[in-house]
């Protein structure tokens, strides 16, 4: 193994990462869209100074503008989640590329996503105090760094007490021991609640529902792509016939 | 082929995946994760809570990708 396969990797990843946005997107312009809408009426009926011209039009910002955010957001987030999965492989346990992809992706869904979400969950337009934005952002990111931080120790932590309590317990140990810590971090980061009044509540949980949709879209997709990428990168005995340059390049496990 | 620290469970059913080593990863980790956290700064927080780019079109061109990604817009 060498490094040709870590860029080859990364790049399959950052492949993989478009097109598990190119997902995403359509759920975000079919199920998303429609929610920011009704937010952006909301916040126009009862606007303070939103209103006057605007620099990016809404037909922009809900197709180009959406686009180029999800797909960067794609391509990024699936680059790292190929350089975690160079780590991951032959090191979690005895799986195979497809199923580490599965595992990584899974992972990378809890710990980038839904843990920050269920404290800090994504907030339609109208939704969110203007003067708050620094004090909100800051919290954000703290929260997926300090999830992510978490959830990489609970992996460790696992592998550490494999030998002693088998695989099984050792993964129970492990995820009990993240929920306890992220339930503490819960439990002291402060609360950020700026609904305003009479938003609509339906409003609210489709879009979360929608932006959560999103990213189950883009993580599923990544791990289906990526996995499918990276089995046939990695072990390319395996699926014989019909290709041909590209096993040439590819570096594999030599045993 | 090194055996990795799994303990005797002699099924030879599962190929045995070779770790890729740290040293290799690390360049890669480094030049790519700084990349990558660089873009996911731009799509999230540019023009929100900092500004690099002076005005406003930054954020509002990526406006409902933001929102829709869960970072705090506005």
């Amino acid at each position: 193994m060498n490094s040709v396969s870590v860029r080859a990797l990364l790049v399959r990843g950052m492949l993989a990462g478009l097109a598990a946005g190119v997902l995403a997107l359509i759920v975000a312009y079919l199920l998303g869209e429609p929610q920011v809408d009704s937010a952006i009426a909301f916040e126009e009926a009862h606007s303070h100074e939103h209103g006057g011209e605007e620099a990016v039009s809404r037909a922009l910002q809900s197709t180009a503008g959406l686009a180029t955010g999800v797909l960067v957001y794609g391509v990024a987030l699936g680059g790292v989640a190929a350089l975690a999965f160079c780590v991951a492989l032959g090191r979690v346990g005895r799986f195979g590329p497809r199923a580490t992809a599965s595992l990584v992706s899974l992972g990378a869904l809890l710990s980038v996503y839904v843990v920050p979400f269920l404290k800090y969950p994504a907030n339609p337009p109208a939704v969110g105090d203007p003067d708050t934005i620094a004090k909100r952002t800051t919290l954000y990111f703290l929260m997926i760094a300090l999830s992510v931080l978490l959830a990489v120790g609970a992996v460790v932590l696992g592998k550490r007490l494999a030998p002693r309590l088998g695989a099984w317990y050792a993964t129970v140990a492990a995820a009990a021991g993240f929920l306890v810590a992220v339930g503490l971090a819960y439990a002291f980061l402060p609360a950020v609640n700026e609904v305003p009044e009479g938003f609509s509540a339906t409003v609210l949980w489709r879009f979360r529902l929608s932006a959560l949709a999103m990213q189950l879209a883009l993580w599923t997709g990544f791990g289906l792509v990526f996995g499918h990428l990276a089995e046939r990168l990695l072990t390319p005995r395996a699926a014989t016939g019909s290709r041909a340059g590209t096993t040439a390049s590819a570096a594999a496990p030599t045993r | 082929m090194a055996q990795s620290a799994a303990p005797a469970t002699s099924s030879p059913v599962i190929p045995e995946v070779t770790p890729i080593s740290l040293k290799e990863i690390a360049p890669w980790a480094v030049f790519g994760g700084i990349l990558m956290l660089v873009l996911i700064y731009f799509v999230g927080a540019e023009q929100g809570a900092t500004s690099l780019v002076s005005g406003e079109n930054v954020h509002e061109w990526l406006h409902d990708g933001r929102h829709l990604l869960g970072f705090p817009c506005h």
